[in-house]
């Protein structure tokens, strides 16, 4: 039971690479999910059925079944439909975008539901007087509804941010090298997988539970000022 | 075996595996909620730390310390019971891994879920008035005696609705375990894709399993918050005068 | 200023009692006591601390600083069993905590069963004896949710005096009710009063301290500013702050 903790050190570099993909994907998906997850709540909260339908019936699909599953989904087939529709062989679509796609499209389902729920809690007074004053229905929902919606609900997509970080691990089971990936095949060249995953799961701890202590004190101001 | 046959195995250990975990993540999640609530300072700092550990650090990474690192760091003796004895102990029928696998998963899957079930436990008792609190001590109970009667009956019933939702989680999250080889329903819809290339098929029938497997549970949550319902009370949307 | 205590020890007895939250101070040397049989109306305004002092007699509210005694025994001591203490006090709430998930008559037998030691056949005829005196005895197997307030109220009155206590607390027994309800509960505190139960009892009903009030404590901003009798309390000139108070309780 030996350990040497120098093998981090020696491997910083994999590492880094490693956790520069995961905030990458993050990123990614966080902008992502956000836009696309907007729409699809307005969409699901739409009068027209055709609109409304095929929403929640994505977003509940995607909510049902795992996370690993909808990457599977996603991955595997978007280089299918890719090639489909531009007739190319051969690999259109690479892993990365693959997997960006797939936790974007993840990502947007949950957001939906949060975004929904932050829309409705608006006072439906809200945009009756936004068209009472003459705006259109996007008029509306761009300068009144949604930066209301959006403000209330900051804490909780806050905390679904930092859900999202943490789930950026799963590319792990399409091969992608993100921090857990690189430490993984670090493991396994050097055959110091305790130390690593171990440090792994340390910096995991140190990012998301610094991350959600800023939410909780973002949380305190934002009470006070309401 | 036939793909349906890969299938069925498929979901049986999403099955055994979820419902495994559960037991741990509700029983060991009640007493930390509770625990919380309580003005017993030492229990309620380990419950916090138990709880702000498990999910801050992502699903796999767990998986990855429980199955790689646990062996290793525990007394020799345990981790080679782990990894030799523990496999031979038990054959699994349909599995292409042993006891070691399916224990390390379940372990994992139920210490995480349990920090989440810690908090809906602690969010319900909370959302209790203080004055029932007070009418139990008032009658002359301890403290335990007002947990007991007073504040888990009423507590275990409001959250009911975000317990189901973590429920349907763990069912989701078994798929975790693939990663340290085993072959629940996502693994295999997985496999069957790489045979046969069909992987549209393969993955839409593990998809539409796992939709079945949710309808059901939601509707079981369902039927158990109707048989617990208590005639009159506010959330309730029936009763009342 | 204070009423002087019957010749054999005070039921309840608070002495110089001080609490604080945090730097806030919320009571201020409180002293008074309530004798055997004794009916004490405690009034003031809201903010006064008065529903703090009556918590602080059962021990519900702690306090930092002096003492209480209820029949001898001396609530501040950690030593002493509070669950044994609080079983001998009876209490009723502003919002009547019945416990919900259970039906009346549960609510009647539970703490007699769980505390007192008794059989359910004796709690149940022990309950259900005090249930038919607040005249509720038809709704022994209705929830608690399916009662109106005032029901819901004499219920829980009736659930405290199955524990047959020694005196009872009532924090703003009628403030949760709706006006038509409450002379239903005043009548069975004035009942209650009129066989001579010790009762401290937090409200601003004040026709109600006119009937069967001995005493009135005036509580304003953490101390006890009048405590005097009925007849004194009402009928002469008490300090300007009672003054103010009473006026503007007594237009309606």
């Amino acid at each position: 039971m030996d350990f040497d903790w120098a093998v981090i050190v020696k491997n910083r570099e994999v590492l880094w690479d490693g956790m520069k993909l995961s905030l990458k994907l993050f990123g990614i998906a966080l902008a992502g999910g956000i836009f696309f997850g907007t729409l699809l709540a307005m969409a699901r909260l739409s009068s027209w059925k055709i609109l409304s339908m095929p929403a929640t019936g994505f977003v509940n699909l995607i909510r049902s079944i795992p996370f690993i599953m909808a990457i599977f989904w996603f991955y595997f087939l978007t280089p299918m439909l890719v090639q489909k529709l531009t007739g190319q062989q051969g690999e259109a679509v690479g892993p990365m975008t693959s997997a960006i796609v797939a936790f974007i499209m993840v990502e947007s389902a949950y957001y939906s539901e949060i975004i929904r729920a932050g829309i409705q809690s608006i006072p439906r007074g809200q945009p009756w007087a936004a068209y009472a004053l003459g705006m259109n229905y996007w008029q509306a929902m761009g300068t009144v509804v949604l930066p209301q919606a959006f403000r209330n609900m900051t804490p909780i997509m806050l905390t679904q941010a930092i859900i999202l970080f943490q789930d950026t691990s799963l590319v792990y089971v399409v091969g992608l090298k993100d921090f857990l990936g690189a430490a993984s095949k670090g493991g396994q060249l050097t055959g110091r997988i305790v130390e690593l995953y171990v440090f792994v799961a340390f910096v995991y701890f140190l990012i998301c539970f610094g991350a959600s202590y800023l939410v909780k004190r973002l949380n305190e101001k934002i009470a006070v000022i309401r | 075996m036939t793909y349906l046959g890969w299938l069925a195995s498929g979901t049986m250990w999403t099955l055994l595996v979820s419902i495994c975990a559960w037991v741990i993540a509700f029983t060991l999640g009640s007493v930390l909620g509770v625990i919380r609530t309580t003005p017993l300072r030492i229990p309620r700092a380990i419950a916090t730390a138990y709880v702000e550990v498990f999910r801050n650090i992502p699903l796999l990474v767990q998986m990855f310390l429980w199955y790689f690192v646990m062996p290793e760091v525990v007394p020799e003796r345990v981790g080679l019971y782990l990894k030799q004895e523990l496999p031979n102990l038990v054959e699994l029928p349909f599995a292409q891994f042993s006891m070691w696998e399916f224990t390390a998963a379940v372990l994992c899957l139920g210490t995480y879920t349990a920090s989440r079930v810690a908090e809906q436990v602690r969010a319900g008792i909370l959302a209790l008035p203080r004055g029932q609190t007070n009418a139990g001590l008032a009658m002359g109970f301890t403290l335990p005696q007002v947990y007991q009667f007073v504040l888990l009956p009423m507590g275990y019933r409001l959250i009911i609705p975000p317990m189901t939702s973590e429920f349907l989680t763990i069912f989701k999250n078994s798929s975790t375990a693939l990663t340290i080889g085993i072959l629940e329903l996502t693994a295999q819809s997985r496999q069957i894709s790489e045979y046969t290339f069909k992987t549209f098929e393969a993955f839409t029938a593990a998809t539409l399993i796992y939709v079945v497997i949710t309808l059901t549970v939601i509707y079981l949550m369902r039927w158990l918050e109707g048989r617990l319902a208590v005639p009159g009370y506010i959330s309730q949307a029936a009763g009342g005068h | 200023m204070n009423a002087t205590a019957p010749a054999a020890g005070p039921m309840i007895q608070i002495k110089d009692v001080s609490k604080w939250y945090g730097t806030f101070q919320v009571l201020t040397d409180c002293t008074t006591s309530v004798a055997k049989g004794e009916v004490v109306v405690v009034c003031g305004p809201s903010g006064s601390g008065k529903s703090t002092l009556i918590k602080a007699v059962n021990a519900l509210e702690p306090f930092q600083k002096g003492e209480i005694y209820v029949d001898g025994a001396p609530v501040h001591d950690p030593k002493t069993n509070l669950s044994k203490l609080r079983s001998r006090i009876g209490m009723v709430f502003q919002n009547f905590e019945l416990f919900p998930h259970m039906k009346i008559r549960e609510n009647l037998t539970i703490g007699q069963m769980k505390v007192l030691g008794r059989s359910r056949e004796q709690a149940t005829e022990h309950g259900l004896k005090y249930l038919d005196r607040v005249g509720l005895i038809a709704q022994k197997d209705k929830y608690p949710g399916q009662l109106s307030g005032g029901q819901q109220q004499r219920v829980a009155i009736a659930r405290a005096l199955s524990m047959d206590p020694i005196a009872m607390l009532f924090d703003e027994p009628t403030s949760a009710l709706d006006p038509e309800m409450i002379n239903e509960v005043l009548d069975v505190m004035v009942g209650l009063a009129k066989e001579g139960m010790t009762m401290m009892c937090v409200t601003h009903e004040m026709g109600f301290a006119r009937t069967v009030a001995n005493r009135v404590i005036f509580m304003d901003r953490g101390s006890i500013v009048e405590d005097c009798t009925k007849d004194e309390f009402f009928n002469t000139q008490r300090s300007e702050r009672a003054q103010q108070f009473l006026s503007k309780i007594l237009h309606h």
